[in-house]
């Protein structure tokens, strides 16, 4: 750690959005400073199912996560990357509809996305429930281990000699000729300020009285213990539900956005039984050997979002000099690369893709 | 089965067991969830059906009166049942549980965990060789099934359960190699105060004494197992002196029995909020909690070695009191017992536990080579290399190395990781707390946690946004 009291920016929120803009603006130049309350990447970043699927992407965001994947491909094994192709599964007529109905939109914004025979499905997956109505793949998809996150940019940090501090939680910003931090270690000034706290965003802004919109989801994730293999490949379900692949130990991770109890001011989220269970249900409709399978852990993560569930990533509106960089919808596949066009955009030129900003009607359809 | 009851009580130790009796004395409907086949916990544990005729020991005399009394009672007891998780449901608690492997929900009022404690082993190379078992686990061995850990023992480790598992092994018949003990005669004389107040747990260790020397046991204080060697099972066990760091005796045995104290089991009272401290005099980490066993959170209970390792005796004084409190805040008449003889037999308790306090010299037996996390096979060598890149805490290196992600869910590593961090970063142990608990309490199968269910029924919300 430096003595130094003064940066050029300084960044709320160790994640991976966070970190990425770091790295960014320290190549291009900057002196930044990288704040978090707790441990790096161990909020929405580190607690995620890890999943890096094309298929439940949202359309507009598509070209973003195209860059995303290959991004995560490039960490690799530092962040357990595996690109393994995803199958997509419908059970019933209705959802049969809507898996083509939206795969083909994703398909046609970029994604290579098949739909597949049964047959074929059968012979890649065969210990899936035999009651698959359609399904499609795609080769891209795959995973990422997300408790690595942390480690993974501690890491990039350090070799990149961007000083941060963890359990410095920020409790006042002062404006004026730069920002003074007032943190639990201490005092820290900074010309510019980058907001990335995840689902904290909207107290840190609050601190500037800026109101920003922000939701958080409770998403739950789940492991079992070490089994046998069960499944080769990432496989979802039609309506986004069911998320779940075998990591190389053997252990089965099941996702889908089953919302748990809490808030991000009330500190962690907890699990909500009466959602895990259908989750898991879906699971084992799925692959039906997973009943055998001991459920050793089940946790939440704070997902945040703003009404029209685009990105904020921009100037914060009515306070020069501060950005803010969150709410992505597959953050975590996009995280990588939207940091580094925040990090351009703070630079002072021009990103590869639009950014998103945060001062726009979030009730009108603007994106 | 969906049922309601006044108060579901978790584990039928002596502290939950005398809750349960309380309580149902007062009129209330109890449910009382154990895992084991009976009641009495541990120390009371119960032996096997199989076993016709076993010698009384003042444990099994307690447990039995217990389990009579339990038995006698209007107590709702469900044995071999595992409560997998507990959650606030508007103003009542909603307990998920596996019995006879069905997966059943039911509700209570008011919760009372009386988790009791688990044991901890200081890690030494060789620890993990087939043939070493904890100092508890072989008290379990005993009183439930009266087998041995094998032919030959050595006994080693914290506090007074070295000299009754030793004097158990002879009385079962088997040998006892040598008696390794960190604790010094010193540390005895200190403690020996505390032990006056409870005369008949004095003479019964003096019992065991005195057998073990007759018998011309070897006892060797202040030294420890420094090695465990053999390949797929223990040949022999290397013993040090720990003030003097000299090599002590080599012992020739097949098994070992190690063990430091107890730690209070308090995954289930940290999930539901329960603010936790750092008290080593209890054992670690234990919950904030009154001696009737009132805790911050809105009627949830505790009692028993979960909230600090007091002993057996105190548990069940503990439970009586919070059997009463809980009754009394239910609008039911309990008399209020005195909390004296809870403070005089926690005073022995605590007496005990701080006879496990680990040494600096004992924890500098453990060496980078030495496995920490059984399940994911970490060495301390891994475990540093992960503080020294900079994890911070036992969160961080849960994440980034896996350690606690295992079945056990951290129960076997937490303890010595967040003491290697403390030690690394120049941090008190109070600062570094236990990595964040994570339901299911009990690994569960995932089709008994999920339930019967018809797809159609799933309830599926609205798909995310295009």
């Amino acid at each position: 750690m430096t003595d130094q009291t003064h940066y050029d920016i300084a960044i709320i929120g160790g994640g991976i959005m966070g970190c990425s803009t770091a790295l960014r603006l320290a190549s291009g130049g900057m002196s930044a400073i990288v704040l978090d309350q707790g441990d790096l990447g161990q909020g929405a970043s580190g607690v995620n199912a890890g999943t890096l699927s094309l298929q439940i992407k949202r359309v507009k965001l598509m070209p973003y996560a195209l860059k995303g994947h290959h991004l995560w491909e490039e960490m690799g094994d530092a962040v357990g990357f595996a690109k393994t192709g995803g199958y997509t599964l419908a059970f019933n007529a209705r959802e049969a509809e809507m898996l083509h109905e939206r795969q083909t939109m994703k398909a046609k914004a970029g994604a290579p996305i098949e739909f597949v025979s049964n047959n074929r499905l059968r012979a890649a997956e065969p210990n899936l429930t035999q009651k698959v109505q359609a399904a499609s793949f795609c080769p891209e998809d795959g995973y990422a281990n997300s408790s690595l996150t942390g480690q993974y940019y501690r890491g990039r940090l350090q070799d990149a000699g961007i000083p941060y501090r963890e359990g410095c939680k920020v409790t006042a910003i002062d404006q004026g000729a730069a920002f003074t931090l007032h943190t639990a270690q201490g005092k820290i000034t900074a010309t510019r300020i980058l907001l990335a706290a995840g689902a904290w965003l909207k107290p840190l802004a609050a601190l500037l009285d800026v109101d920003l919109p922000v939701n958080a989801r409770v998403n739950t994730v789940s492991v079992t213990e070490r089994m046998p293999p069960l499944m080769s490949s990432v496989i979802g379900h039609a309506t986004g539900l069911l998320t779940m692949k075998q990591k190389a130990n053997g252990t089965v991770l099941v996702g889908g956005g089953w919302q748990g109890l809490g808030t991000p001011q009330d500190g962690r989220g907890t699990v909500n039984t009466a959602t895990v269970k259908p989750n898991l249900a879906l699971a084992q409709y799925a692959v039906p050997a997973l009943a055998k399978a001991r459920v050793t852990r089940s946790w939440t993560g704070f997902e945040a979002n703003v009404p029209d569930f685009y990105p904020l990533a921009g100037a914060l509106p009515n306070v020069p000099n501060a950005f803010v960089l969150g709410c992505v919808r597959g953050g975590y596949t996009i995280g990588p690369y939207i940091g580094q066009l925040m990090g351009d955009s703070i630079l002072g030129r021009e990103p590869e893709m639009p950014l998103f900003d945060p001062g726009r009607d979030f009730e009108k359809d603007t994106i | 089965m969906s049922d309601h009851f006044d108060i579901a009580i978790v584990g039928a130790g002596p502290a939950g067991g005398n809750a349960a009796l309380t309580a149902a004395q007062s009129g209330l409907r109890v449910v009382l969830l154990d895992e084991q086949p009976a009641a009495g916990g541990q120390v009371w544990r119960g032996k096997s059906p199989s076993i016709l005729s076993a010698p009384m020991t003042p444990e099994t005399k307690a447990g039995n009166d217990l389990r009579h009394a339990i038995d006698q009672s209007q107590i709702n007891h469900m044995s071999g049942t595992r409560v997998w998780d507990i959650r606030r449901d508007g103003d009542k608690w909603s307990l998920q549980i596996l019995c006879d492997a069905q997966s059943l929900q039911i509700t209570a009022t008011s919760v009372i965990l009386a988790t009791g404690a688990r044991e901890y082993v200081q890690p030494v190379t060789g620890w993990t060789t087939p043939g070493v078992i904890g100092l508890a686990g072989a008290t379990a061995l005993f009183k439930q099934s009266l087998s041995l850990p094998g032919d030959k023992t050595v006994v080693s480790g914290t506090g007074p359960l070295v000299f009754f598992v030793a004097s158990e092994i002879r009385r079962l018949g088997g040998t006892v190699a040598a008696i390794v003990t960190p604790n010094t005669r010193a540390d005895w004389a200190r403690a020996l105060p505390s032990m006056l107040q409870h005369p008949k747990l004095l003479a019964r260790g003096g019992v065991w004494m005195a057998d073990l020397m007759l018998a011309g046991v070897p006892i060797l204080w202040g030294h420890a197992v420094s090695k465990v060697c053999g390949d797929d099972h223990v040949t022999s066990v290397q013993t040090q002196a720990l003030e003097s760091d000299k090599q002590g005796p080599i012992f020739e045995a097949d098994s070992l029995c190690l063990g430091h104290g107890l730690i209070p089991q308090i995954e289930a009272a940290q999930m539901l909020g329960v603010p936790i401290h750092h008290d080593p005099a209890l054992g670690g980490w234990v919950p904030d909690v009154s001696p009737d066993g009132v805790t911050p959170v809105k009627n949830l209970y505790l009692c028993g070695d979960g909230c600090g390792i007091r002993g057996a005796l105190a548990a069940g004084l503990q439970g009586t009191l919070t059997g009463a409190r809980v009754a009394r805040d239910l609008g039911k008449t309990a008399p209020a017992p005195s909390i004296r003889a809870w403070q005089r037999a926690a005073g022995f308790g605590k007496a005990m536990t701080g006879l496990s306090i680990v040494k600096p010299k004992l924890e500098a037996l453990t060496s980078d080579d030495t496995i920490l996390c059984r399940c994911e096979s970490l060495k301390r060598s891994d475990i540093r290399a992960e503080i020294t890149t900079g994890a911070k805490s036992t969160n961080a290196v849960k994440s980034g190395r896996r350690a606690g992600m295992g079945p056990c869910g951290g129960k076997y590593c937490q303890t010595v990781i967040a003491a290697l961090i403390a030690k690394e970063t120049g941090k008190p142990i109070g600062a570094i707390p236990p990595s964040t608990p994570r339901p299911p309490l009990r690994p569960v199968p995932l089709g008994q946690a999920a339930g019967d269910f018809h797809y159609d029924d799933l309830p599926i919300p609205k798909p995310a946004p295009l």
